[in-house]
């Protein structure tokens, strides 16, 4: 069982922590049976035109099962691996975008036993039984979250590249009620760059949403 | 030709808003064709020099590496011609000289990013290093400088009864788009397929095809989405060139993307800049004339140049003008165009010094302005197509409450805080170039137009989709716009501000063309209710078309293609851009307004809110027109407040090469800030009407704090950014 603190966009205040505590890993453990084999798993072909030398042996890899969207997955993986990189490169989930890769950007948000994390700074294979978020496991069938909504009705973005963090990260400040004023949700959203500067809309999005809920 | 206009200056969502807020738009580094491996970049880890050896054993013993390419064991590239900026680009691995810190000296491809990445980390690069070049306060310039003179300006300068002498210093900056560059490259045989982070598809294929020897038929380029760019995604930079070599190299897809560290070495910034500026006046206000003399930043391999002296010559009426503009080159990577390139820099010596001799005279700031606001183009003796800079003065002033402003600094507290206002203009030259888009209007009442242009993020499908569901009359839900490949007729660059009007007036065009096809069928066909009518009598509305005067005389689009038996309509739009010859001048303008608070006692600036009124013309959609000229006031804070590259001069390292120490604006930083756009169109600009927003937004914001820090405290930085430590 993973318990570790995810790293978090923003410092969790007591009250933020929402207990991960509803982990439902009946659900869906066979929806995809996804195995992924990554890392020096995989049989490379032969180097081309190098004079190989003996291989200095697989990685240190290790297998963890945790739940994306829903879906239980069972991966064996680099250790090495972030949980960006996890869900970029090898279970399709592109939507959460890397930034930065160092914690600095937010581009990465996603929800961790429903707590906001940088996935760029989180090992996947520390993650055994964690409940992942992102971006894609946002809408309800054909229905946008109400924030994705919000953020179209506000033109909440320009590029597109940071709003999956953006909105990830929007959820979450909602959760965690940090949305008292534009002030609070400006203080609680700054671990999310926008560089298109689209941060009017995007408080103004977090607001009109938090008010409905 | 004319067509009633439901669409164009709607505030309509984005077309494509769902795919951005779902996660589903790919961007470049997003792809994974089936086979892909993953290369890391090797950079040189110093400013100057030669390689003297690399050792990659290491990295190769690595399971999963499959090759370590570098000037070694590369392929020799064919010789390429340089375009812009004129000098000798910087090649792939061609040879062992190294022109500044961070440059490629090597890339690991392996079967895993992991593995490339940590075996990136054991290639041992030697060289012979030597001390690099580049401090610009200590260099010297280098080739001819550009230069402009008109009139007498020693003499005038030396009668003035006012004379101001002062220089300004602007920092590098980096664009810092979200998007890190990235490629990912695939060879089938000897045809090149790139999907590429590009603000220039065109350029991108002839780029890639010079540098590879083959046919430009041969590369194709897909680019739909691009996490911003702001410039720095209008060239085709060397790791595109070592993406594609190590494709072709392991005969597998590769995907790479530059670091966050790698972009401040990979993909331009913006330079920094040296500008002495001498005004000249009478006590009334009138400008006698002003000598510039401009230093900038270039690589030491390319000469890089853009506008930085046009605001000099034409914002205001000087009859005596006189500018140098000196580059000097240094150990660095070459600069870029970055949003308002040129002008954003050039603004902030001008605006700064009008503030400044504003201040001199005891004049009103925009009295000043509006005492030199010129009658036509005084440098190239021109009239304006349209200038509402008056206009934009007198609205932002009643908008932001400038009347508020107390003229003497210093003279406004909030508790600790000093409170300030200031403004400043903007100008940006209204740039259109040849663009085609292929217009398709299919028997089910459904058009798709295409054209090989981008999308960074000001919405250009939308805006398009606007512009063409007005032209064919359809609604926007029966128009598709594709963009980004370089299949699609070929489109100006994305960049420069010029999208709208060149691609837009490629769009207009072939709607046009396709509406007057479906119309000369109509008229001609005895079984239509619109035959034999004047053709500049039918209109096309909702699908529609019928007798502008007798809506219920007419039939669609449908009826029309299916009597005729044809499956669809179709044309090529084209544009050829601007005229050799022009027979006006022609920029956007924009004033923009600030309030500032500083804490007395800790030299920190906060915006408290600002104003930006903008004449560009006709609005296609004023929701994302809003959405870029508030953008580019948080990208104005930045410049003004914040952003810096700063360089180790022993090295030549790019010492905050990240987003810890490379600042950028956040969520914190950021009030509530307005956009108001001035009515009007400019049809002596382009046939739509159009004059650009992208660029002109951002200039003037930088000098519109300036001068409200000076207002606040009484304090004149002449250095971006305004950091605290220059107001203690």
């Amino acid at each position: 069982m993973s318990t570790e603190r995810p790293d978090s966009a923003v410092p969790p205040t007591a009250e933020s922590c929402s207990a991960p505590s509803r982990r439902t890993f009946i659900a869906t453990t066979t929806a995809l049976g996804g195995v992924v084999v990554a890392g020096g798993m995989v049989a490379a072909p032969p180097p081309l035109g190098a004079e190989k030398a003996v291989a200095a042996g697989a990685p240190p890899g290790g297998s963890v099962s945790l739940t994306v969207n829903g879906v239980r997955h069972t991966v064996t993986i680099d250790n090495r691996t972030s949980l960006l990189d996890l869900l970029r490169e090898h279970l399709d989930l592109t939507g959460s975008k890397k930034g930065c890769n160092a914690g600095a950007c937010g581009a990465c948000t996603v929800l961790v036993d429903g707590r906001r994390v940088n996935s760029c700074l989180t090992l996947a294979v520390r993650l055994e039984g964690a409940e992942v978020t992102t971006i894609e496991g946002l809408e309800k069938g054909d229905r946008l979250h109400p924030l994705q909504q919000a953020f179209i009705d506000q033109d909440a973005f320009q590029c597109g590249f940071c709003t999956p963090g953006q909105i990830v990260s929007g959820v979450g400040c909602i959760q965690e009620g940090h949305t008292g004023s534009p002030e609070e949700i400006r203080e609680w959203m700054s671990g999310n760059l926008c560089r298109c500067g689209c941060y009017v809309k995007i408080v103004r999005a977090v607001e009109q949403t938090a008010e409905r809920k | 030709m004319s067509q009633p206009q439901a669409a164009v200056g709607a505030a309509v969502p984005r077309v494509d808003a769902r795919l951005r807020v779902t996660g589903r738009a790919k961007y470049a580094a997003d792809n994974n064709p089936d086979g892909v491996v993953h290369a890391v970049i090797v950079d040189s880890s110093v400013g100057k020099g030669r390689i003297t050896g690399i050792d990659t054993r290491a990295a190769l013993a690595e399971t999963g590496v499959l090759t370590v390419i570098n000037h070694l064991n590369a392929p020799e590239l064919p010789p390429r011609q340089g375009g812009f900026p004129p000098g000798e680009p910087l090649r792939a691995f061609q040879d062992d000289r190294i022109r500044f810190f961070g440059q490629p000296v090597a890339v690991v491809v392996a079967t895993t990013l992991e593995t490339a990445q940590h075996a990136a980390s054991l290639v041992k690069v030697s060289y012979d290093a030597q001390p690099p070049s580049t401090d610009m306060s200590v260099a010297d310039p280098a080739g001819e400088p550009e230069t402009y003179a008109r009139g007498d300006t020693d003499g005038a300068l030396d009668s003035a009864a006012v004379r101001l002498e002062t220089t300004y210093r602007t920092a590098r900056n980096h664009h810092n788009a979200m998007e890190p560059a990235g490629v990912v490259a695939r060879w089938e045989g000897d045809r090149l397929t790139v999907w590429e982070k590009t603000q220039n598809v065109v350029g991108a294929v002839r780029t890639l095809a010079g540098e590879f020897g083959i046919p430009p038929g041969n590369v194709r380029i897909i680019s739909p989405f691009i996490g911003g760019a702001f410039g720095n995604a209008a060239r085709t930079w060397v790791h595109s060139v070592i993406a594609a070599m190590a494709a072709r190299e392991v005969k597998r897809p590769v995907k790479l993307a530059l670091t966050r560290r790698q972009l401040y070495f990979g993909v331009g910034y913006r330079p920094a800049y040296e500008y002495a500026l001498r005004l000249g006046s009478n006590r009334r206000g009138r400008l006698t004339a002003s000598a510039h003399d401009v230093r900038s930043e270039t690589s030491s391999y390319e000469t890089y140049s853009e506008d930085v002296l046009a605001a000099g010559r034409m914002l205001y009426s000087t009859p005596n003008v006189r500018q140098v503009y000196r580059h000097v080159p240094l150990d660095v990577n070459t600069p870029t165009f970055m949003r308002g390139p040129g002008y954003s820099s050039g603004a902030f010596t001008v605006e700064s010094a009008m503030d400044e001799l504003a201040h001199e005279l005891g004049l009103d700031p925009i009295e000043l302005r509006l005492r030199n606001e010129p009658a036509d183009d005084e440098s190239i003796r021109l009239p304006f197509s349209t200038r509402r800079l008056r206009d934009c003065y007198r609205v932002g002033a009643r908008e932001f409450g400038w009347e508020r402003r107390r003229p003497k600094p210093r003279s406004t507290r909030d508790g600790d805080w000093l409170i300030g206002m200031g403004m400043a203009a903007g100008v940006y030259d209204t740039a259109r170039s040849q663009s085609q888009a292929s217009v398709r209007l299919d028997a089910d009442g459904t058009a798709l137009l295409q054209s090989a242009t981008s999308d960074m993020g000001p919405g250009t499908a939308t805006s398009m989709t606007q512009l063409a569901a007005d032209a064919l009359g359809l609604p926007m839900r029966r128009v598709s716009f594709r963009l980004g490949d370089s299949r699609m007729p070929p489109a100006a660059g994305h960049f420069g501000s010029q999208t709208m009007a060149s691609v837009g007036s490629s769009v207009q065009d072939g709607c046009d063309k396709v509406r007057g096809q479906a119309i000369t069928l109509a008229i001609a066909d005895e079984g239509s209710p619109l035959h034999g009518v004047d053709p500049a009598d039918v209109v096309v509305r909702g699908g529609r078309l019928h007798v502008k005067d007798n809506p219920v005389r007419g039939e669609t689009y449908q009826r029309l293609l299916a009597r005729n038996d044809r499956t669809h309509l179709e044309a090529l739009g084209t544009y050829a851009g601007a005229s050799e010859s022009e027979k006006f001048s022609f920029y956007a303008y924009a004033a923009t307004f600030a309030e500032v608070a500083v804490d007395a006692r800790l030299g920190l600036v906060r915006v408290r809110r600002m104003v930006g009124v903008y004449d560009a013309a006709r609005i296609i959609n004023p929701r994302l027109a809003d959405s870029q000229a508030i953008g580019a006031m948080v990208g104005g804070i930045g410049q003004a407040l914040l952003e810096h590259t700063v360089t180790d001069h022993r090295d030549g390292r790019i010492v905050n090469a990240n987003f810890a120490d490379y600042l950028v604006p956040t969520h914190a930083d950021i009030p509530e800030l307005k956009a108001i756009y001035i009515e009007g169109e400019d049809f002596e600009a382009d046939p739509i009407g159009v004059k650009g927003l992208g660029e002109v937004v951002l200039v003037g914001v930088a000098p519109a704090i300036a001068n409200a820090v000076f207002n606040a405290t009484g304090r004149r930085v002449r250095e971006l950014p305004i950091t605290p430590e220059a107001l203690l």
